[in-house]
């Protein structure tokens, strides 16, 4: 590890009320969960931040459970236990599937939803389908509760309204009418970072949303707007370069990802026909 | 500067064995492992969570050491490749089928094989070992040897999920301790836990396993 371990300080709250009191007193903390994010960042020498606070004790962020219809995911829950939960698999396996494409069962043993939220990467895999379930984001601080829109969630590239005495708690996720899909490009099957990430799903009114393609991952308003009002895919497809706006970096071309979204959607379009 | 008794003993499971670690609680299993306890055993191949060198399993799952902050095993089942003695079916199968070269990978590739449990499938096997890169092998080999094997068959060998096997771990253990005598730093104690320990001897009830 290249960050000299004598310069890190680590709070180990027992109870959310405790780990948000801390928040707010001690911080401000970076908030430690499954790790595989902020040790890469540690290990490399490259992250700056020195003072943390560990999540993983508390129980409250944890379990997958149903909630005035919305399924409730706590912070803490991994992708092998979305994997693993039947209620996710049967109601949300898009969600799963996001899971499964993640890592590999290294990571997706110990990376965490409230950890890919937070990380705030445009191209983490469970952004899109997040997007795309119109899921809420539950941020907590000693003295409030709120329920974020994910539509809302991000401000900018690596930018959210996060707060930085606030925790993220969990995501809820309402029902979900119509067929779900996903899919990830990337350079191989495991381990790698999305060139392109699309979740969708089919209703009289799709809803469609893209990772990788701009600063945060985006809902394909315009191209669902399009499709729902009767648009061929061709069309579709013109509307969605619209919605995207990709850049060249180390991992793809512009040109690449505007023409693989394109198919995404076309692929998405033909299988999940009624 | 900060001295290494600062830090409050974090305790858990080391391959059937009871460690006491004093470490910062931000170490990385990766080096507590290596330095502390002398099990140079888990490699760090990349640091970055891509390579799988440094596999370990944490309550019979397969993790990656260099992202796994120590205070995380507390009170958890750790086991790496020494704790298979070098006589688990796949160590053999891994020298047999040519599933080993330089070796660097091969202490993770059998602990990820060691989490699929019994006859794994090919596709059990690719998807379980995607996160664990040879340089070497061409993966081949080492396919054939996790298939001809039958994979962990013993029912001890998945290590550590299922409750019941915690006992057959221990024996295995206490036969297995004799090799290894390398002297280790004060930093980490490690003991045979219950019933034949030194400590239960000497009339020291086991510790409850705390879950954090
Ligand atoms: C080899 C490798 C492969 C990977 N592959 C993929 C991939 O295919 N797809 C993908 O999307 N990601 C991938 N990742 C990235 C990472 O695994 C995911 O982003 C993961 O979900 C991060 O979760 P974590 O719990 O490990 O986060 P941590 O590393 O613990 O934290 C990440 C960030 O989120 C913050 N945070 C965590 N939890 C909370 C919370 N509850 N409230 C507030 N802030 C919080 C932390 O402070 C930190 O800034 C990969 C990483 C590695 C090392
Ligand atoms: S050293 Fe940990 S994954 Fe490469
Ligand atoms: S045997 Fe050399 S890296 Fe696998």
């Amino acid at each position: 590890m290249r960050t000299a371990l004598s310069a890190l300080t680590l709070l180990r709250p027992l109870s959310l009320r405790d780990a948000l009191r801390m928040m707010r007193d001690d911080g401000p903390l970076t908030p430690l969960a499954g790790c595989t994010d902020v040790y890469v960042g540690l290990n490399l020498g490259t992250a700056s931040d020195r003072r943390f606070i560990d999540l993983a004790r508390l129980e409250a962020l944890r379990g997958i459970a149903v909630r005035g219809g919305a399924i409730r995911i706590g912070a803490l829950t991994t992708y092998s236990e979305l994997l693993r939960s039947p209620l996710v698999r049967r109601r949300l396996p898009m969600l799963a599937s996001a899971a499964g494409a993640i890592g590999a069962v290294q990571i997706q043993n110990r990376g965490t939803i409230g950890g890919n939220i937070a990380n705030m990467s445009p191209a983490g895999d469970t952004l899109p389908v997040l997007a795309a379930a119109d899921a809420r984001v539950e941020l907590r601080s000693v003295d409030r509760v709120r329920t974020v829109p994910f539509a809302l969630y991000y401000t900018g590239y690596r930018r959210s309204v996060r707060r930085t005495d606030e925790i993220i708690t969990a995501i809820e996720v309402p029902p979900v009418e119509g067929a779900q899909w996903f899919r990830k490009v990337g350079t191989h099957a495991a381990q790698s970072i999305s060139k392109v990430v699309m979740a969708g799903v089919r209703a009289e009114r799709p809803r469609i949303a893209f990772g990788s393609v701009a600063p945060t991952v985006v809902r394909a308003r315009r191209t669902e707007d399009a499709l729902a009002a009767g648009a061929t895919i061709a069309e579709a497809r013109e509307v969605l370069q619209l919605d995207i706006s990709p850049i060249d970096d180390i991992r793809s071309t512009a040109a690449y990802r505007r023409e693989v979204a394109a198919r995404l959607l076309t692929q998405f379009w033909s299988s999940t026909a009624p | 500067m900060t001295t290494r008794s600062a830090f409050r003993p974090i305790v858990f499971t080391l391959n059937g064995a009871r460690a006491s670690v004093r470490a910062h609680p931000m170490a990385r299993l990766l080096d507590v492992l290596r330095e502390s306890c002398g099990l140079t055993g888990t490699k760090e191949g990349c640091g970055e969570g891509e390579c799988g060198a440094c596999t370990v399993l944490v309550d019979g799952r397969a993790v990656n050491s260099c992202l796994v902050p120590v205070a995380h095993v507390a009170g958890r089942k750790v086991l790496t490749i020494e704790g298979l003695k070098g006589r688990h079916p796949l160590q053999r199968a891994f020298a047999e089928h040519g599933g080993t070269q330089c070796g660097f990978c091969t202490p993770g590739m059998i602990l990820a094989a060691v989490a699929l449990g019994p006859h794994p499938t090919l596709e059990d096997v690719r998807r379980g070992l995607a996160g664990n890169i040879c340089r070497c092998t061409g993966y081949e080999g080492i396919y054939r040897a996790i298939l001809k094997s039958g994979g962990a068959s013993r029912a001890s060998d998945s290590g550590t999920r299922n409750a019941g096997s915690t006992r057959q771990e221990k024996t295995s253990h206490a036969k297995g301790e004799a090799r290894s005598r390398v002297p280790r730093p004060a930093s980490c104690s490690r003991r045979r836990s219950r019933p034949a320990g030194r400590l239960a001897k000497a009339g020291v009830p086991p510790r409850r396993r705390r879950r954090t």
